[in-house]
């Protein structure tokens, strides 16, 4: 057994595709062309909002928005960090940062381990049925949140759920289920099923091969899911408001409060500074976990 | 000694009541914006000053956003202590569910009948002869705001009506100017329609559409002749590109745009940029043509908490809104009207003045909240801005209005 | 000794059922019970609260003569379309460009991936400004000396959606680009020296072999992307607000509109009743494909 998972499992696998020669060929050129060339599309945006962040209104009303700031300030981005007023409480993000920390951990958790239960279930363990369920699961992931808003209101009640964090962490997973199931259905059914059949013959059980044979193949797909549901419940605003107290309100109530502030003046470097920052958490995430990709263990290695 | 002995006992009476029912009260609201945020403070700290204590929960967005925010709240079990809702029929049916605190008494009390001017904002109030929340503030949207420098650069004196606007409008546009400038937002055209509607058709063909019902009216020659003035009047936006009201006001600040329709909270775009009232800008309330106000607005309703305490503190928060003090204190940040005709705005700026001087004279229109039921005015802000931004034909914008009218009633 | 040997099959994946309990639960209770009651109350004239007043098929008349949700309806057909193609084409192009051992894989990745952590509130505003007419790029060609260049598709009826769609790409490619990454990683590398060794190009081996070898990922991606497709609202609001006119409405925006702004459940029930249908239509004949044939084959 021990021996079967140091096969199964490679940590030097590298992209592939034929290996580059020289530097200068026809093929990087056209590779590195389309790349830069779609960095270029992705960074405008960012380019346009770092600048208007760092201007002060007065420059933001006078027009050029990809122009760089004559007098460069950092008063946006304190303003947004550490000042701006959510009606009277004005302390910018940073008020429901931990909370959304908070909400954050469990949820992501909780989501992506019921959701890859959930998938390697529906691979190798079907029972009568189940290809019901998944459907039914697929079609969720097409219903529009804000329908589901007061059922679930009911629902939550009923359960003494309402208010409290842990009410909260089950809708995340509830909607998060659909498209995670899927991801990690899709991803584990490329896997050939002679591996799970061979450590079923071995003795191993439900949650043996889960654990140690699935998991460590999986990385690349597990960090999709992470990137999928830290962005998304990082950056939710719905579910957090409605289904929790103030004192538990995520950051995006604030983002929400200084972006979207519908009349009075509108402070569009506070906005992108505070965009920005609330980025922050959900990049690095990205960032660290981009490094798993890479050294993603291809199911490939499985066979040889 | 004597002395000291009445000043323990001024001190006690002062401070026991307090201590005795100091109670946090979770306020709910969609004021976020600066001056908006700095009206909710000053309800915040007489209400705090009074003993209690004010727990403010602002979720932005406007009403679309939070009112199901405040709806969940309240129909999941959990709700605050008191809650704003623009008055008329939004939250009409959460009072009819029993949902609602009744605050008759605190009413009479403190005499709002009375005191509450135009009357039309307690009625809106009022259910089945009981009054389920307390106005704070009236919002007019009907005012032209006009650049005085976009009309120097043409050359042309700075009109005073509607109809001037529009003779004007070819020279404006001839020096390179926006005549008219609207945001592409739904809500600003149907704005745009409602004030051009009230000075087009006039009062009493108004009153006949909006309060009386009265739908062969609507369907008549006086509302044709409104479509037909919007028709002209989109062409004069036409170069108006720009989404937010906000950005609209900017391009009347800068000069670019000759003027822009829009509701009293312009005032604060025009002060944040140092305009200053008659030199740098001038306001036209109701169009400068028939110098009418509608009076939509905001008010406070107070859903039904198991606990006795937060019901008294309920109370008392519902009779200090509409407090002569709180009235002054909170009005004159919000750049709003106050509901009371006793209270001295002295501090408030030249467009301000015009609108009390309007509210003095009694020159008074009930608001579309009241008048309409949201649905019928999400369908009208439907239909009105597609006319604005299309060239749909008059009548054919005329008939689908009406029709949307009868839905309603 | 059957009796045994049947309590013996219930007992025997019951760790499997166990795991199973959350997904039978939710797909139960909250998205068919959730459903149901949606298609129940479409049926009432529900406005602030739900109610049970039926009115037949009222809400539905309405909806389906109302110029708005025809205009919707029609966008998200062109809109859908058109970015489900360019999604799965730029996503997978790059995510192979991104496979060839280049450097700064990690560089490209993270310039790809980043707008997909901001808001669509904040997006939809800075691309609204970048295609302004007034301040954004038309302007500034016109600055280099282009004086008849014009590009202004967001106050364009004809060419709103496509300013929508350069934005709307802008989000959510990379993390497509990411999926097709994941699943390109996760093929064979035996698959890759067999179609070496027999010469095969390497274009031919990515159109011929690697992309049928990806279909769980292509179906995933669809999925992904179509269900984004359906619940798109930010973006439309904060970039175009459905404008001009009712250019770019969408039928999401509807849905909330009427249950949030014009407190008409019953009508936003109604319309999210039709888009739930449309989903259906298209997912029973997939269903019925990818368990149906299993059977068979």
């Amino acid at each position: 057994m021990v021996d079967a998972t140091a096969i199964y499992t490679r940590s030097d696998a590298v992209p592939r595709g034929t290996k580059p020669k020289r530097a200068l060929s026809g093929r990087n050129i056209m590779i590195y062309g389309t790349l830069l060339v779609f960095s270029l599309y992705y960074l405008l945006p960012l380019w346009v909002m770092v600048m208007t962040s760092l201007k002060g209104m007065p420059e933001i009303r006078m027009g050029n928005i990809f122009a760089p700031p004559v007098e460069i300030t950092f008063e946006p981005w304190v303003k947004a960090w550490s000042q701006a007023c959510t009606g009277l409480n004005c302390d910018g993000l940073s008020r429901g940062f931990w909370n959304s920390v908070t909400i954050l951990i469990p949820s992501v958790i909780l989501s992506i381990v019921v959701a890859s239960v959930n998938g390697y279930a529906l691979t190798f363990w079907k029972f009568k049925g189940s290809d019901v369920f998944f459907t039914i699961l697929i079609f969720g992931a097409f219903i529009p949140y804000q329908v589901m808003l007061y059922p679930i209101v009911i629902l939550l009640r009923e359960m003494g759920l309402y208010g409290s964090l842990w009410g909260l962490v089950l809708v995340h997973t509830v909607f998060g289920m659909p498209i995670l199931t899927l991801l990690f259905r899709n991803y584990f059914s490329t896997i050939p099923e002679e591996l799970f059949k061979a450590a079923r013959v071995d003795g191993a059980g439900f949650w043996a091969i889960y654990a140690k044979i699935l998991m460590p193949m999986s990385l690349p797909i597990f960090v999709v899911a992470i990137i999928l549901q830290v962005t998304g419940i990082w950056n939710d605003f719905l579910f957090g408001v409605v289904y929790t107290k103030p004192d538990l309100y995520p950051m995006t109530v604030q983002l929400n409060n200084i972006v979207n502030s519908v009349q009075g003046v509108k402070e569009y470097n506070v906005n992108m500074a505070a965009t920005l920052l609330t980025g922050l958490v959900p990049l690095f995430i990205y960032f660290v976990s981009g490094k798993l990709f890479v050294r993603g263990i291809a199911a490939g290695a499985v066979k040889g | 000694m004597k002395t000291l002995k009445l000043a323990t006992a001024l001190v006690a009476s002062v401070a026991l009541p307090a201590a005795a029912f100091a109670t946090d009260l979770e306020v709910t609201h969609w004021w976020t914006s600066g001056g908006e945020a700095a009206a909710v403070a000053e309800l915040a700290k007489a209400f705090d000053a009074s003993g209690d204590k004010w727990i403010d929960g602002a979720i932005a967005g406007g009403g679309g956003t939070a009112r199901p925010i405040m709806i969940s709240r309240i129909t999941g079990g959990d709700p605050m202590g008191a809650t704003q809702f623009n008055h008329g029929q939004q939250a009409l049916e959460l009072v009819e569910a029993g949902l609602m605190l009744d605050l008759t008494d605190v009413a009479e009390a403190n005499n709002w009948k009375e005191v509450v001017f135009p009357p039309s904002l307690l009625d809106a109030c009022t259910v089945d002869g009981r009054i389920y929340c307390a106005p704070v503030n009236i919002h007019s949207p009907e005012w032209l705001w006009l650049s005085n420098k976009a009309y120097a650069d043409a050359g042309i004196p700075v009109p005073t009506n509607w109809n001037e606007f529009v003779e004007t409008a070819p020279q404006l546009e001839a020096a390179g100017k926006i005549p008219l400038a609207l945001g592409n937002q739904p809500w600003q055209s149907n704005l745009a329609f409602g004030a051009i509607s009230i000075a087009v058709a006039g009062l009493d063909v108004w009153k006949q559409v909006n309060v009386e019902k009265n739908m062969d009216v609507a369907a008549g020659p006086e509302y044709a002749a409104v479509f037909q003035a919007v028709a002209d009047a989109r062409k004069l936006a036409a170069k108006s590109t720009v989404q937010d009201w906000n950005q609209a006001t900017n391009l009347v600040i800068t000069g670019e745009a000759g003027g822009q329709i829009m509701g009293d909270w312009a005032q604060g775009e025009f002060q944040v940029a140092n305009q200053v009232a008659g030199t740098d800008y001038t306001c036209l309330p109701g169009l400068g043509l028939n110098a009418y106000l509608s009076t939509g607005g905001d008010a406070f309703y107070f859903p039904k908490n198991k606990s006795a305490d937060v019901e008294e503190a309920q109370k008392r928060l519902a009779a200090l809104l509409v407090s002569p003090e709180v009235q002054v204190a909170f009005n004159l940040k919000k750049g709003s009207l106050p509901i009371r005709g006793d209270v001295d705005l002295a501090a408030a700026n030249d467009c301000m003045k015009k609108g009390l001087e309007l509210l003095a004279q009694g020159n008074l229109v009930p608001s579309g909240d009241m008048a309409w039921s949201p649905d019928v005015q999400k369908q009208n802000e439907d239909l009105l801005v597609e006319f604005w931004k299309t060239d749909m034909a008059p009548e054919v914008a005329h008939q689908q209005w009406v029709a949307n009218l009868k839905s309603g009633l | 000794m059957a009796e045994a040997r049947r309590t013996n099959r219930m007992w025997r994946n019951l760790n499997a059922k166990i795991a199973a309990i959350p997904m039978v639960l939710t797909t139960l209770v909250v998205f068919v019970g959730g459903t149901a009651w949606t298609v129940l109350y479409s049926f009432t004239d529900s406005k602030l609260l739900p109610r049970e007043r039926w009115v037949g098929f009222d809400q539905y008349e309405r909806l389906w003569s109302n110029s708005r949700w025809l205009t919707s309806i029609e966008n998200l057909m062109v809109y859908g379309v058109l970015s489900l193609v360019f999604t799965i084409t730029i996503g997978f192009l790059l995510a192979v460009a991104m496979d060839q051992k280049i450097r700064y894989e990690d560089t490209f990745r993270t310039i790809m991936l980043y707008p997909f952590a901001l808001s669509f509130i904040v997006t939809g505003l800075v691309w609204q400004w970048i295609l302004n007419p007034e301040f954004g790029i038309q302007s500034i060609v016109r600055g280099l000396g282009w004086e008849s260049f014009t590009f202004n598709p967001l106050n364009d009826p004809k060419l709103v959606l496509y300013g929508l769609l350069i934005a709307g790409l802008w989000q959510g490619t990379g993390f497509v680009m990411c999926l097709m990454l994941a699943g390109l990683r996760g093929i064979d590398e035996d698959i890759w020296k067999a179609a070496r060794v027999d010469g095969i190009p390497t274009w031919k081996t990515y159109l011929q072999i690697i992309l049928p070898m990806m279909r769980p990922v292509f179906i995933t991606t669809l999925v992904i992307v179509a269900a984004g497709i359906i619940k798109l609202y930010d973006l439309v609001v904060a970039q175009t607000s459905g404008g001009p006119g009712t250019a770019s409405q969408v039928p999401a925006m509807y849905v909330y509109d009427y249950m949030f702004q014009a407190q008409n459940l019953g009508q936003g029930f109604a319309a999210s009743t039709m888009m739930l249908l449309t989903v259906l239509i298209v997912l029973i004949p997939w269903a019925y494909l990818e368990f149906g044939g299993k059977k068979h084959g």
